[in-house]
């Protein structure tokens, strides 16, 4: 199946629905369709072998995806935040590409050589040429989007993410045309992230209208909540917590279902969240750019069930990432590629027709089993349960000793002044790496740093004790929630105290 | 008739409109209320004939249908009154428990 199958099922089950931007004046899935085929018409008369997007979150991106999937080439949205020497180099893979960037960008694209237009002369260029021919070629081991990974643990990689893989991931887990006519779906992560990506899909599969939100900020997510009347939002980490510090009104009626990934949920965030929020349903997903979006997921009951409950066991499961969806097998192996049981730690492999794990320019990285290391490292409880305990590369190695940075960030959490907390290894002559942390304050909280180094001595153990806590007013983290540990590392090593705003 | 993942087929005697999300790699005879379904994008020859009134089962939007030992899986993007068939037995539901939206 190719993606755009899933757009000309819409339009011919619910044509007439809106289903991008807002009520008044948005898409309908029908329009849609007629856009991405006269946008689709354009990239061939381009003779271009790539659909490049450099541009904030917008209708012209779901116009995007589908007219470089009728074109038989792939998507590459890409990260505009980007330094211009990083988006230089990416951009040089696909000197052929047709280009759309906003305006600020459109330089980038000149400099790789490539065509550019802004994404509203791309919507016009559509709309003359809505009545072209339409080939869709079907290939379901084309590639239909291409997105680089954020690079905050190595070099970014282009992933490839096939038709098939998509097909699958939304066919196996979003029943088509589900949602109800009212439902709204509000989109806050950039489109270069692989949740923009899956939420086109399985929106627009489950007859869902999505609304995107340019640049987040609390106050301009809880408007637009209520303005539109929407029901189904995701959002980051920081996000949420950003929303739960505010001082306004948090008032959400329709919002019934609040989806959260992409980096560790703070314990403290989720349980204010969910007494905040009684009615909405809070689903936590778990998955990477390779393997198309979530893979496993903690539901709605799950949630208020480990809020409730005495038993250490279940309430523990507020901080998993829930059990593995329909059609997705999980492993832990331990160093040596074996199998291990419940409640052992190790490397998290992963298997399902939705698993690319493949980059461009390299050989796949699926083992002979099918399974993909996704470099994460967790565990399973007995029943099934997904622990994520923070990336392998993030191990630090003091002396000859593995030590994951997670589980010392967890007993930091715990402190009730601490809102945010990491842990790095610093470069050290004896030891190879030495243990340091940041940690964030709740505003107008003290912290006797002594009395919470003894604090972690005495529930982990010494080797796993950092030599110096150090007090930061926020932790670098990317726009995408994500912790950007060499950065923490090198401000150690500098003595850089960052101020509130330097991110 | 050969399916092909991704065709659409239609029925000549109701609006049942169904996708092939699986397809075998053999002839089968794919009937909707007894009458044959057609590929409306082929220029063939438009069967034609009238709905059975024993078949008429209905057809759900959004439900997948499947005939696990065939490897026959078609999704209901249009719903109507006949029932699908796959030579000549009817095509069952396949039920499925929705998941909650996570993206």
């Amino acid at each position: 199946m190719n993606i755009a199958m899933l757009l000309d099922m819409a339009a011919e089950g619910f044509g007439d629905r809106v289903v991008v931007g807002r009520r008044k004046d948005g898409l309908i899935a029908s329009r849609l369709r007629e856009l991405a085929i006269g946008a689709a018409a354009a990239v061939r008369t381009a003779h271009a072998d790539a659909v490049v997007y450099l541009a904030v979150n917008g209708p012209a991106f779901p116009v995007a995806m589908f007219a470089a999937a009728r074109a038989g080439v792939p998507l590459v949205p890409v990260n505009y935040r980007l330094g211009a020497e990083q988006l230089d180099q990416l951009l040089a893979n696909h000197p052929n590409a047709y280009g759309i960037a906003d305006p600020n960008q459109a330089d980038a694209l000149r400099r790789a050589g490539m065509s550019t237009r802004t994404p509203e002369e791309f919507v016009a260029e559509a709309e003359v040429r809505t009545g072209a021919e339409d080939d869709v070629p079907m290939d379901p081991e084309a590639t239909a989007v291409l997105i680089y990974t954020s690079g905050t643990t190595s070099k970014p990689k282009g992933v490839l993410l096939r038709h098939q893989n998509l097909t699958s991931y939304v066919l196996g887990s979003v029943e088509f045309a589900g949602a109800d006519e009212e439902d709204a779906a509000l989109m806050s992560v950039p489109p270069y992230h692989i949740a923009a990506v899956s939420n086109v899909l399985t929106n627009l599969y489950a007859g869902r209208r999505f609304i995107t939100l340019e640049a987040f900020t609390p106050a301009e997510w809880l408007a637009l909540v209520r303005e539109e009347g929407v029901t189904n939002a995701m959002v980051v980490p920081t996000m949420l917590a950003r929303i739960m510090e505010a001082q306004l009104d948090r008032s959400v009626t329709r919002l019934r279902s609040l989806a959260y990934g992409g980096a560790k949920m703070p314990l403290a965030v989720i349980e204010r969240a969910l007494r905040e929020w009684p009615r909405v349903e809070f689903v936590n997903a778990y998955g990477l750019t390779e393997t198309s979006s979530t893979i496993t997921v903690l539901g709605p009951e799950e949630h208020r069930a480990a809020i409730d409950s005495d038993d250490p066991a279940v309430r523990a499961r507020l901080a998993s990432a829930g059990k593995a969806l329909p059609g997705i097998e999980l492993e832990i192996r331990d160093e040596f590629g074996a199998v291990v049981p419940p409640g052992v730690t190790g490397r998290i492999f992963v298997r399902g027709e939705q698993v690319s794990g493949e980059y461009a320019g390299a050989k796949s990285s699926i083992d002979e089993r099918g399974f993909f290391d996704t470099r994460d490292q967790g565990r399973l409880d007995d029943d099934g349960y997904l622990f994520i305990e923070g990336r392998v590369d993030d191990t630090i190695i003091r002396g000859a000793e593995n030590i994951a940075p997670a589980e010392i960030e967890d007993v930091l959490m715990r402190d009730p002044d601490v809102v945010d907390a990491v842990v790095v290894g610093v470069p050290d002559e004896e030891w190879g790496q030495h243990i340091e942390a940041a940690v964030v304050l709740r505003p107008g909280a003290e912290l006797d740093t002594e009395a919470l180094r003894a604090h972690v001595r005495a529930i982990l153990r010494g080797s796993k004790t950092p030599d110096h806590i150090a007090v930061w007013p926020e932790l670098p983290r990317t726009p995408t929630g994500k912790l950007v540990r060499r950065d923490v590392v090198r401000r150690l090593v500098e003595g850089e105290v960052p101020s509130a705003d330097s991110t | 008739m050969k399916p092909r993942v991704g065709q659409t087929l239609t029925s000549p005697v109701d609006s049942t409109t169904v996708i092939v999300v699986r397809a075998p790699d053999s002839d089968i005879s794919l009937t909707c209320a007894g009458v044959e379904m057609v590929d409306p994008k082929a220029k063939t020859d438009q069967p034609n004939g009238t709905a059975d009134p024993n078949q008429m089962g209905g057809t759900v939007i959004g439900k997948r249908y499947a005939d696990e030992a065939l490897g026959l899986e078609l999704l209901c993007t249009k719903p109507g009154k006949g029932t699908l068939a796959v030579n000549g037995e009817p095509v069952p539901m396949k039920q499925s428990k929705p998941l909650p939206a996570s993206d």
